[in-house]
């Protein structure tokens, strides 16, 4: 019998996990014993933090992709095809090409994805950095913004990678004042609770750089409309913010996979240690989809999928699975156009914060560059 | 001993850190209609706090906090 293990998605979690258990078990999957199967939408893994850099003319889009194939070990499987159902009584997840695949294990690796439509008027009137077009897009909006107010606006809570808002507008007045357009762009961040950012510790840092750029905050700003002829927001608290150039993070939503199988309303119910889904047999989630405390961020995606590859490792061997995930996430934050700081955090904790600097600054960039050797599992 | 408020919406985000049982509040308030009595579970302590700001900042009503052993309980009116 050979035990099958399925990985639904591609991203930086699935290819993490897919590479991990090819090096865990790469004699029983020789063997026949074990077969390990990748299923994604597509040919291409996407690295998504680099759409922060095109904006503002530092990356392309097309550089921040790979073909999946490059990225698997080849002994790993790879169907490039939509899964269109989960049936987790039956074990198997139906595909849009007709198959339907059987498993003993199966890792729900699907991520997030953007629904500006569910904001009334977001998606005519606003931009985002958020995917491909959206950051082509908003470079070349850039690109001529002279003059007028420019509003990032974080509307979706969660969503992928926290630090990336306040990133965007430190490094959107850096790249002005070089530009000589400082003085002319009035900069407002917007975030929904009482404070610059989820985590108190980088709200209480965040601040007052904030204040000392000239970026103005605006706190409890749950934006509830857009009005794109006006260019105005509306919040929930009754409140209008006029803009000329609306940069925002829309809101995210998961797969409908996930609620049509049961896994969970939206993102997928897990125990966060062992990261198993509470309402299936031995399904597993990693990754944006997975609902954890802690940030939808690629570190956590690939700190996950080494725990689980771990323990279903484990278990194709007939031993105690003991890997538990404790909730490491590691965030670089941009602060300018040259410098950088980062934060390190466990489930419950708050990060330490530290002086940016041009070093750690090179260390994002070196990474963004070495990330593909993370996706390949050897980093 | 108070009278608990008969909630029309529960709102389970016990286990989540701060600020996500208030995020959860807002999502679902954004939803619901007018009217509409919601009871916000949390294990959050933080929450007592935020919360109750948030209710003032956007206008609607604090009806009560609950405290039980491993949580509480914030009872809602969307207005």
């Amino acid at each position: 019998m050979t035990e099958e293990i399925v990985v639904v998605g591609g991203g930086t979690g699935g290819t993490v996990l897919a590479n991990r258990l090819a090096e865990r078990l790469g004699s029983a999957i020789d063997a026949g014993d074990a077969r390990v199967t990748v299923i994604n939408d597509g040919e291409y893994q996407y690295y998504k933090p680099a759409y922060l850099y095109v904006p503002f003319g530092k990356k392309t889009v097309e550089a921040a992709r790979r073909p999946l194939s490059d990225l698997l070990d080849r002994r790993v499987d790879l169907r490039v095809d939509r899964a269109t159902g989960i049936d987790t009584d039956g074990k198997s997840v139906a595909l849009e090409g007709g198959d339907s695949l059987a498993y003993d294990h199966l890792v729900m690796a699907t991520g997030a994805n953007l629904d500006p439509e569910e904001l009334p008027g977001l998606a005519e009137g606003g931009h985002h950095f958020y995917g491909p077009e959206g950051a082509d897009s908003l470079r070349d909006e850039l690109a001529d913004f002279e003059e007028g107010h420019l509003v990032l606006s974080v509307i979706g809570v969660p969503h992928m990678c926290p630090a990336a808002p306040l990133e965007f507008v430190f490094m959107a007045d850096d790249w002005l004042r070089k530009r000589g357009l400082r003085e002319d762009v009035e900069i407002t961040y917007t975030y929904p609770i009482q404070r610059a950012h989820g985590l108190e510790s980088v709200a209480n840092w965040a601040t007052p750089k904030l204040e000392e750029r000239d970026i103005n905050v605006e706190t409890f700003f749950n934006a509830e409309t857009v009005d794109p002829d006006a260019q105005v927001l509306e919040t929930m608290e009754g409140n209008e913010l006029d803009y000329d150039l609306l940069v925002a993070i829309p809101p995210h939503t998961a797969s409908d996979l996930i609620s049509e199988a049961g896994l969970g309303d939206t993102w997928i119910d897990v125990d966060r240690a062992t990261l198993e889904a509470e309402h299936a047999e031995d399904v597993y989630a990693i990754g944006d989809v997975a609902d954890v405390p802690t940030s939808k961020a690629g570190s956590v995606a690939h700190y996950e999928a080494g725990v689980v590859a771990d323990r279903i490792a484990s278990r194709v061997r007939g031993q105690t699975p003991t890997s538990v995930y404790d909730g490491k996430t590691v965030c670089f934050i941009e602060t300018g156009m040259d410098e950088a700081t980062f934060v390190e955090f466990g489930y419950g904790d708050e990060p330490t914060m530290r002086e940016p600097s041009k070093p750690v600054h090179w260390a994002k960039l070196g990474y963004n560059e070495s990330y593909w050797l993370t996706a390949r599992g050897l980093l | 001993m108070s009278d608990t408020p008969s909630p029309d919406v529960e709102l389970d985000s016990r286990g989540a850190t701060c600020p996500g049982p208030l995020m959860d509040l807002i999502g679902k308030v954004k939803e619901v209609e007018a009217g509409t009595v919601i009871e916000l579970l949390t294990s959050d302590e933080g929450s007592k706090n935020d919360v109750p700001e948030w209710l003032d900042e956007a206008g609607h009503e604090l009806l009560e906090i609950e405290e039980h052993d491993d949580h509480w309980a914030i009872y809602v009116e969307t207005t």
